[in-house]
């Protein structure tokens, strides 16, 4: 591979003792269009963070042109030509389009930004990406996501890339900019550029890319030609055969005419683009999974449920009243008893720098107060319930939740919204960074609570946790429910391939 | 295409589009009522009122547009007021040496501001609370009690219209050139605003270190991704803030011919001087707003006051409508959370 324009050997990079990348073994040809494919968490997130001088490995070397490289920073990366288009747009929202584009290194004239020459730039970079339409003055601010996505393509082709990292670079395109994506990475290729493309789009990377790597567990597993494996096989591949944790046993699947009424209906739900039409309905004692791949409409969803967007069409029956709750605070009131456990514990489900009990009441204190007082007896039995419910290891419950480790962390989210005695509860990745031990404690939970008759509707990105936990499972794409699946139905192929909506028996 | 700019421009600066017909309102209206109005006299005492406090407003500006706020910039024009009350004085050549170093003393405080808040790490409000404190204990130092000797001639100059200024220094005929006619009526505050705004903050926001100002109050992430040189943009934004203070500094001591280290002054100059950003257009969220705006905000706020004086309102309830104003101003802002889709993105 000595020809190739960049190439990684033996990257490593670790979370907190976690591995993301192991020993990693990379290169990129110049004129290719290369796909990496893998699993949420197969480490191409931090590869393509590494690669674009976001993150720095903890070991091994770059070469650029054969030539040993590190990129401290973005810029740097960018100066020598490998150019990255995140799926967080890195676009400035208060500044034009025009001053976007050419962000960092503008057109100057004594030393001043020449705005005619940054306008006539962008206007020629976006008549690059056939957007015409687009105005270089408007604010970023003003454009939808799709337009903004193709600015972000302008303001990459701009710098003259060498190698070009596509992530998720179309998932909010139009057909018609998903087309003309295609046409520009091809001309790119034949002035011999090397693009990444990372897509969850099996059919976008078959018709585009010409050579796929698949990543798993942070482990680069095989680089191949396309056409030289079935979809079958790479599925397979980024499945791979790991050691799967211990889950408790399922209950005997019911007939669905012996489920009773659900508890949680959903029909038709849309928001923004996010969620385009999902049905769904969770009845008492049953984990309903939602699977798919990052980033499809699962986290809206449970936002939505939980009253935490504005403007959602559908309609929704929750504990036998209709529509959706208004907040949050209406959420988990007596006549919904809604909880969710939010995606990110740090931002949205803990306040870090509070001691755990304040932390464990925060939802419950209309339970612990005496008219509009807290009543000092009542909040430490709650505290002390709960801490002993879930086996919160903790030296005093005055501590501030930050000192805890990320799994009894979690662990104080779900007490938290356990105090109030929820009839249907939302679970967002709730295993997401924890330790296998706590993992498995929170399996156990989520059985028992179902088994108490409870509905949950549990989100994960780890394909193990639905096939373990779940009795059903329905997976998202593109803001659409795909497909469901029951009991024993569910499998980790049938899983990996509805999240690429492709079909595995026909391919 | 010149309609539809225009229309734009008008769009993305609503708030100071608004502020400039809310002052044009104001001040036409005060001088309908005013008994000498539309007179140059009025307008000299207007514009020497309102140099100081607009001066501040633009200090203030740079720290907002990066999403924060510097709570010095008052006790800065304290210092350098102070300062120039001591150096501003004697021969041609000593008086603009002396103007030079109160502008220069006033750039290397907001330097350190600067440094203080990007390498020390340290939140701009509270590390500019500390050194306001600081700024107004060395303005105690230099001037323990109020006085000073700065240059009669200069002070009368720098304080009428122009025709007075070519009057003292005695070029263009003594201020009797037909050239200088069309401009002979202005007040020289006005220009003086004028000429810093355009030498120096419009350069400013053309460069890329201004930009990138703007892009860290917009969105720092970004920002930061797309390789903009944030810490420099920092660090630049408290110097030229420290400047534009300076300039308030020292045309304050110019105008009252004194320093003094004045605590309370200094306090409300700051206070003022936030309120005339967010009047200005400028979002205290950062990203978006100009110094020009702040300008048109600081007169906004001495306009109202001028008020007091030819009407006959109890002079007890400026505060009172001050507030009422600022309050009615901002709440237009508040809009925007309307539109907002996921709450949770109201938190972050």
């Amino acid at each position: 591979m000595s020809d190739a324009i960049v190439e990684y050997r033996g990257i490593s990079k670790f979370f907190a003792g976690i591995r993301a990348l192991e020993n990693v073994d990379f290169a990129c040809a110049p004129g290719s269009i290369h796909a990496i494919l893998g699993e949420n968490g197969a480490g191409k997130s931090t590869l393509i963070k590494i690669m674009s001088g976001v993150l720095q490995p903890d070991a091994g070397e770059i070469r650029l042109e054969g030539r040993p490289v590190t990129f401290p920073t973005p810029h740097a990366a960018n100066r020598a030509g490998i150019v990255c288009m995140f799926q967080e747009l890195s676009l400035i929202p208060d500044l034009s389009v025009a001053d976007n584009i050419s962000i960092s290194d503008p057109p100057r004239r004594f030393g001043l930004i020449d705005r005619r020459a940054q306008i006539a730039r962008a206007e020629e970079l976006l008549a690059r990406v056939r957007c015409e339409d687009v105005d270089p003055r408007a604010l970023v601010r003003e454009l939808s996501l799709s337009r903004r996505q193709m600015v972000e393509i302008a303001k990459a082709l701009g710098r003259g890339p060498k190698v070009l990292i596509l992530d998720e670079a179309t998932s909010a395109l139009t057909s018609r900019d998903v087309q003309t994506v295609y046409d520009l990475l091809k001309d790119l290729k034949a002035e011999g550029v090397a693009s990444l493309f990372i897509s969850h789009r099996m059919h976008e990377v078959d018709a585009l890319c010409d050579t796929l790597s698949v990543f798993r567990n942070g482990q680069h597993i095989e680089t191949f030609a396309k056409g030289e494996k079935t979809e079958r096989e790479i599925v397979k591949l980024m499945i791979g055969r790991d050691v799967e944790a211990q889950f408790p046993p399922r209950p005997p699947q019911r007939a669905p005419d012996r489920r009773g009424e659900p508890l949680l209906k959903v029909q038709d739900l849309r928001w923004e683009n996010k969620l385009n039409g999902i049905d769904l309905a969770v009845c008492r004692g049953e984990i309903v999974g939602l699977g798919g791949l990052d980033g499809q409409g699962q986290k809206e969803l449970l936002l939505a449920l939980f009253g935490a967007l504005r403007d959602v069409d559908g309609e929704v029956v929750v504990g036998g009243r209709k529509g959706l709750p208004s907040s949050p605070a209406s959420a988990k009131s007596a006549a919904t008893r809604m909880a969710l456990v939010p995606e990110d514990r740090k931002t949205e489900g803990l306040m870090l720098g509070m001691p755990i009990s304040d932390n464990l009441l925060a939802a419950s204190y209309a339970k612990i107060s005496r008219g509009p007082f807290i009543d000092p007896s009542l909040a430490r039995q709650a505290v002390d319930d709960g801490i002993r419910k879930l086996q919160i290891k903790i030296g005093s419950a005055d501590d501030p939740v930050m000192t805890l480790s990320g799994g009894n962390q979690q662990k104080v989210v779900i007490a938290k919204w356990l105090m109030i005695d929820p009839d249907i509860i939302l679970l967002n990745d709730p295993t997401r960074g924890i330790d296998v031990g706590t993992k498995q404690e929170i399996y156990r939970l989520m059985r028992e609570l179902a088994n108490e008759g409870k509905a949950i509707l549990f989100y994960s990105s780890d394909y193990a946790e639905l096939i373990g936990c779940c009795d059903r499972v329905s997976v998202l794409y593109g803001g659409r429910v795909v497909s469901e699946q029951e009991g024993d139905d569910i499998t980790e192929e049938s899983l990996v391939a509805a999240s690429l909506n492709i079909d595995v028996e026909a391919a | 295409m010149h309609v539809a700019n225009g229309k734009r421009w008008l769009f993305q600066n609503l708030g100071f589009a608004s502020a400039l017909l809310l002052l044009l309102a104001l001040y036409l209206s005060y001088n309908m009522l005013h008994p000498r109005g539309f007179s140059s006299a009025v307008a000299v005492q207007n514009a020497n009122e309102t140099a100081a406090i607009a001066f501040v407003a633009m200090a203030q500006t740079l720290p907002v547009l990066l999403g924060g706020l510097d709570l010095s910039v008052g006790a800065v024009m304290t210092l350098t007021s102070c300062i120039a009350s001591h150096l501003v004085n004697g021969s041609p050549a000593e008086i603009l040496f002396g103007m030079a170093l109160t502008l220069l003393s006033g750039t290397a405080f907001g330097l350190m501001n600067g440094l203080i808040v990007v390498y020390g790490r340290i939140q701009p409000i509270i590390a500019t609370l500390a050194t306001g404190a600081i700024a107004i204990g060395l303005a105690l130092l230099v001037r323990p009690k109020p006085g000073g000797d700065v240059d009669g001639d200069l002070n009368w100059a720098l304080t009428n219209s122009v025709y007075d200024f070519a009057e003292t220094y005695g070029f263009a005929d003594g201020g009797n050139a037909w050239w200088l006619q069309p401009i002979a009526n202005i007040p020289v505050p006005v220009i003086l605003v004028a000429l810093v705004a355009i030498l120096v903050w419009v350069p400013f926001r053309r460069s890329v270190t201004g930009r990138t100002v703007y892009a860290i109050g917009s969105a720092e992430g970004p920002a930061f991704m797309s390789g903009l040189p944030i810490h420099r943009a920092k660090v630049a934004a408290f110097a030229i803030g420290g400047f534009f203070a300076a300039c308030g500094g020292l045309y304050l001591a110019i105008q009252t011919s004194s320093g003094n280290a004045d605590i309370q002054q200094a306090g409300a100059y700051t206070l003022n001087s936030i309120a005339a950003v967010v009047l200005g257009g400028t979002s205290l969220l950062g990203g978006v707003g100009s110094a020009i705006g702040s300008i048109v905000g600081a007169m906004i706020l001495r306009v109202i006051s001028f008020y007091f004086r030819i009407l006959d309102i109890d002079p007890l309830l400026q505060p009172l409508i001050e507030g009422i104003v600022l309050l009615v101003a901002v709440s237009f802002g508040a809009f925007r959370t309307l539109r907002v889709k996921n709450k949770l993105d109201l938190f972050r």
